[in-house]
């Protein structure tokens, strides 16, 4: 048995499960986009006294690497980095639109199929999955977009993650997986890794650059 | 574990430097920083999620660099100090989140602690206790603050603030005026030290007789930074050259009297002989210069911690934190929040 305890920070819901290789011990969401800080420290001690391990207990970490809106995301992933780092133990990144699709997956959903999360700014992150040899696999990079943006063939797949509840008029078919579990991407995670799948790096999916202006010339304040 | 000498491992993260360092009781072990001022040169000044990124990738390297420098393990220390704020939201929650996982791990006692005390608990490593009270002055980049100090791990008073900008930060937006490089502060006291400070009498904001009845302590650097670009731009306009040096001298002279005369005054007022100053730019040579000077006039005791002390660091955080388990302080609860505006009469978070 190897424990693993996973957690996301990517999208509205603060989760974290431990997982033991074949099933969630325990698991817990909290939905509350402003407050990843102070509810993700407090949800990893409750998970692991529901599942009764300790930090020592612990054999990996995985953390979902976004996208997702940035200052939560890195709630989640320096969290992730810095027990790894404490407890000596490996830490692997999973895409967080890769754990929605395997909970779609899981779930008996459609062959063919969207994940769009909120991006802020009226955007969203989205990739494309087809269902290959029981896996959910993502056609392409995560990308972002607004969403009318994205070509009506794309939109009318079914769609799961917030975008359709932030958008209905523009994503015509939504599931019902809105946010990421952390019981699902420890699963995928499992996955992945015993099928010898590189993991993603610990680093955060931002797809975005910061926005910031080079310093312009001086305006003259004298008429 | 041991309350006299606690090992206290301090998370600094509130703007542009991740601090990371070990004190063992008043004794500093290891202090390591990584700064990303070189990535905000371009934009003029700190943006805030620049500095969030760079945070995140700082946090493991500082933490191994620090470890290394003390020859500890994680697993040696007693409890764990991050400032809490106030800074930058985003950037508070990268330490914060950080100093929770490493409490959670390691099963040790949690300090979220206020960044202004911390600055003035710097001095703790270089000059042993602290006299209780003291007032203190903290001037850099981001604050301009005048405090009373009664217990440096319970009680601090906020006895007055900026009302516009922060002092460095007029050092900053006036050394671009003068085509000086950004951070502004160490171009414009290398400029000033050529220049006449009273060759230009710039206004010294807040110290005339109606404004010290409301904001005796409190200062604003805006009108000077106005006064020092119109006095610029009419040279420019004139074809007159700019004499860059002394303005420089006396715009710093003026930023450096005002700051110089309320912390005095503060002292004066509350009776108490102990001055300390810290904060970024206690680096510039003329505000030491002038603080000694009218202390010693003044018959106050002036401490003032040594230059990588001032700046924003992790020491000073450990520092803050070991003054905590000494003084039997409880500890912050894992629900703790990064708190932007934290006022600094909260000198510990919930
Ligand atoms: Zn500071």
């Amino acid at each position: 048995m190897s424990v693993l305890l996973a957690l996301d920070t990517s999208t509205t819901a603060v989760t974290v499960a431990v997982h033991d290789g074949t099933r969630t011990l325990a698991e817990r969401s909290t939905l509350d986009a402003r407050r990843h800080t102070e509810i993700l420290a407090p949800s990893i001690r409750q998970v692991a006294i529901d599942a009764d391990v300790t930090p020592a207990d612990l054999d990996a970490v995985a953390v979902g690497v976004g996208p997702g809106p940035f200052t939560g995301l890195r709630v989640g992933i320096v969290t992730a980095a810095t027990l790894g780092h404490t407890l000596g133990i490996p830490v692997t990144g999973v895409c967080s639109l890769d754990a929605i699709a395997h909970e779609v997956l899981v779930a008996g959903g459609p062959a063919d199929f969207l994940v769009a999360s909120d991006a802020r700014r009226k955007e969203v992150y989205w990739a494309r999955y087809a269902i290959v040899e029981g896996r959910a696999v993502r056609q392409g990079e995560p990308a972002v977009a607004k969403p009318a943006d994205l070509p009506q063939e794309l939109r009318g797949l079914p769609t799961a993650g917030r975008g359709p509840v932030l958008y209905p008029d523009l994503f015509a078919t939504p599931l019902d997986v809105l946010d990421v579990s952390a019981g699902a991407l420890a699963s995928f995670a499992t996955i992945e890794q015993r099928a010898g799948r590189e993991p993603l790096p610990v680093r955060p999916l931002y797809l975005r650059q910061p926005d910031a202006m080079p310093a312009a010339a001086r305006k003259p304040v004298l008429p | 574990m041991s309350t006299d000498e606690p090992l206290v491992l301090g998370i600094e993260s509130s703007c542009d430097e991740t601090g990371i360092a070990l004190v063992r009781g008043n004794t500093l072990l290891a202090d390591a920083v990584a700064s990303s001022v070189d990535e905000h040169a371009r934009f003029g000044g700190v943006v805030p999620e620049v500095a969030s990124r760079a945070h995140l990738e700082a946090v493991v390297p500082m933490l191994t660099r620090a470890c290394a420098e003390a020859g500890h393990a994680l697993r040696d220390i007693d409890a764990v100090a991050v400032t809490s704020g106030p800074g930058l939201a985003g950037a508070l929650m990268v330490g914060v989140s950080a100093a929770k996982a490493l409490s959670w791990a390691l099963d040790k006692p949690l300090y979220g602690v206020n960044h202004l005390a911390a600055h003035v608990c710097a001095d703790v490593l270089d000059h042993g206790p602290l006299p209780e009270p003291t007032v203190a002055l903290l001037v850099s980049g981001g604050h301009t603050n005048l405090l009373l100090v009664r217990d440096i791990a319970v009680e601090v008073h906020e006895l007055g603030g900026t009302v516009d900008d922060a002092a460095g930060e007029a050092f900053d937006k006036v050394a671009r005026v003068l085509n000086l490089p950004y951070p502004g502060g160490p171009h414009i006291d290398r400029v000033a030290a050529e220049g006449d400070p009273r060759a230009i009498r710039f206004p010294r904001g807040l110290t005339a007789g109606k404004d010290m009845e409301r904001h005796r302590f409190d200062f604003s650097f805006s009108g000077l930074k106005t006064s020092v670009v119109r006095w610029v731009e009419a040279c420019e306009r004139d074809g007159r050259p700019v004499p860059v040096a002394d303005v420089a001298a006396s715009f710093r002279e003026a930023v450096v009297d005002v700051l110089t005369r309320k912390a005095i005054d503060a002292c004066k007022v509350h009776g108490i002989n102990d001055l300390q100053i810290g904060g970024g730019v206690t680096a510039n040579t003329r505000l030491r210069a002038l603080a000694e000077e009218r202390c010693a006039q003044a018959g106050i005791s002036l401490r003032v911690p040594q230059i990588r002390l001032c700046t924003d660091n992790g020491a000073m955080v450990a520092a803050l934190g070991s003054q905590m388990v000494q003084r039997g302080v409880s500890p912050s609860s894992l629900d703790l929040p990064a708190d932007s505006s934290m006022p600094v009469s909260q000198v510990r978070a919930g």
